[in-house]
């Protein structure tokens, strides 16, 4: 037993090392930009550069929609599967895997030939419906997440007997969601939309393709340009995805762990 | 979300009042449905579908094999090939390691914190993909890289003379294995947590030894689980693109970076070859996610 400690520690240790060598030479790396001394000089220069807030602007805002529409389409059809009909759930659960089979290159691809402007569907003639393609691209790309991070808070509550109090003090369908089930999953939508928010915030190919200014273009081009900079914007991300998933751990901790089993 | 409230609660089944109406059951349920698979067929099935059904095509509408065969010339084989290649290894690499890290954090006794520490890290490094994390490498294992330099100044070995470069197959897997390593670790935790103790308890009393007790209880309900993950991995690392393109730019041609190249400015000279080149990556990934939900269904019998 005493070897195995051991031997846990050094697996534990090394890994360790892989992980956080790249970190540490990346800051050191970023600070490098002033010759002779460490400084902030690549933060200053990438904070401060107009086309890094225009580009992580839009990505906010995009993601903040693809959020919702992730919500939209996934909280309805989850919660009517495990109420209504749950012999169709293997179908729907594949289907929110797909996104993981089709690479999200082929899936653009795939609307760049289908949408674009003389389509009957002209998704790609303005750019409003590009941004709307985009959008409708990136909850495809967070849909298998969306989906069982939805499903999974669904579980924790009794959907049927919800239901049902629900019914009898006449409540529709739209208050049921809205107003019962949204609030009772929410822990576990939210979880969802961080996760989204990680993935969205630098995604690069679909923005590229689709040619939008979005965030993960514009890294791709600073790398391509600058020396310091890049490892700044490095860090800032790692930041932000560090930050996405702070908060669904301590999301988490409010979630009910569950309503159905009386302990 | 109209279309379900126009479904009258009256005919809902065995959930409403008794009062139900049966004969309105069937069309009015699927209304629930309709938004998520309008959504799916228009945004992902039909798209991926006009991609295949032109990949079978010529330029004339003409049902052909020809561009299957044209994906046989050496340039695109050799980018199938390097992208098999690279997502493999970073897979089986990833998948060892995350294992190992992972079987350390549950079952080695270390503390709590270490345990906890883990997981998070590897929900944020999993996550950590794409441009920024090719900027990293570069300035771990670039050619001014702090990890370059310190090998070379402290220790006079210069990685660059021995043929290490961060743009080849070894610098891609090493930069993959980074993502790769902690969603093995995710993925495969909640499954080790799943050997319950009273199975090594039941063993022992049996009289098992220790590597018995591995050999034939603990690997058996462990490899269809660890198998799929690898799979997951593999696909993971055959669709990527940001991380290679933002490190290596075009100079290793991987099959995204060729179809990345191939969408923007028709590099082949035939849309249709095109196509085939995406038919070929879905049949490639999907092909490895059938057997990964094989492989998942086997052991989530187990695991439950």
């Amino acid at each position: 037993m005493k070897s195995g400690r051991f031997w846990a520690w050094v697996t534990f240790i090394l890994g360790a090392a892989y992980f956080f060598i790249p970190l540490i030479a990346t800051v050191e790396f970023s600070m490098r930009m002033r010759r002779g001394t460490y400084s902030f000089d690549a933060y200053k220069v990438v904070l401060g550069d107009d086309r890094f807030q225009a580009t992580f602007g839009y990505s906010v805002i995009v993601a903040v929609f693809t959020i919702l529409l992730g919500v939209l389409i996934v909280v309805p059809t989850a919660y009517w599967i495990r109420l209504r009909m749950p012999h169709l759930r293997p179908v729907v659960e594949f289907i929110t895997l797909l996104p993981l089979i089709i690479p999200a290159i082929v899936i653009v691809f795939g609307y760049i030939r289908m949408y674009g402007s003389n389509s009957p569907l002209p998704f790609l003639g303005s750019t409003r419906g590009t941004d709307a393609l985009l959008i409708i691209g990136y909850a495809m790309l967070a849909l298998p997440l969306m989906y069982r991070a939805v499903d999974t808070g669904l579980r924790t509550i009794d959907v049927r007997t919800l239901t049902e109090a629900a019914q009898i003090l006449g409540a529709g369908w739209a208050t049921i969601i809205g107003r019962i089930i949204l609030p009772n999953v929410l822990i576990a939508v939210l979880s969802g939309a961080f996760l989204t928010f990680a993935i969205v915030i630098g995604e690069f190919t679909m923005a590229s393709l689709l040619n939008r200014p979005a965030f993960g273009p514009y890294l791709q081009n600073i790398g391509a340009n600058r020396a310091y900079e890049p490892a700044a914007l490095a860090i800032i991300a790692f930041a932000i995805t560090w930050g996405c998933m702070s908060v669904i751990q301590v999301l988490s901790r409010f979630a009910p762990k569950s309503a159905n089993h009386r302990n | 979300m109209s279309d379900l409230s126009l479904t009258n609660p009256a005919v809902a089944g065995k959930t409403a009042p008794p009062a139900g109406a049966r004969g309105f059951r069937l069309p009015t349920q699927w209304l629930g449905v309709a938004p998520f698979f309008i959504f799916a067929l228009m945004f992902l099935i039909l798209p991926t579908g006009y991609l295949i059904v032109g990949a079978f095509q010529n330029d004339a509408g003409e049902y052909t094999l020809e561009n299957i065969v044209a994906l046989s010339q050496p340039s695109i084989l050799a980018a199938y090939w390097i992208s098999i290649k690279v997502s493999l290894a970073s897979a089986l690499i990833g998948a060892f390691a995350g294992l190992a890290i992972a079987i350390a954090i549950v079952r080695g006794g270390l503390p709590n914190w270490v345990r906890a520490t883990t997981l998070t890290f590897s929900g944020v490094a999993s996550n950590f993909a794409g441009v920024p994390l090719a900027f990293a490498f570069l300035a771990t294992l670039g050619r001014l890289g702090l990890v370059t330099v310190i090998l070379n100044t402290v220790f006079g070995v210069n990685l660059y003379a021995h043929g290490f470069n961060i743009l080849s197959f070894w610098g891609l897997t090493l930069t993959y294995i980074y993502f790769q390593i902690p969603l093995m670790v995710v993925i495969i935790t909640p499954a080790i947590d799943g050997i319950k103790r009273e199975w090594g308890e039941a063993a022992a009393t049996l009289g098992a030894t220790q590597s018995q007790y591995w050999r034939m209880v603990v690997i058996p309900v462990l490899w269809p689980s660890f198998l799929g993950t690898v799979i997951l991995l593999f696909a993971n690392a055959f669709g990527a693109i940001a991380t290679a393109y933002a490190l290596t730019g075009s100079s290793l041609n991987i099959v995204p970076i060729l179809l990345y190249a191939q969408i923007r400015g028709d590099v082949l000279h035939n849309p249709h070859l095109g196509y085939a080149l995406a038919f070929g990556m879905i049949f490639i990934t999907g092909l490895a996610n059938i057997f990964y939900i094989w492989f998942r269904t086997r052991s989530e019998r187990w695991l439950t």
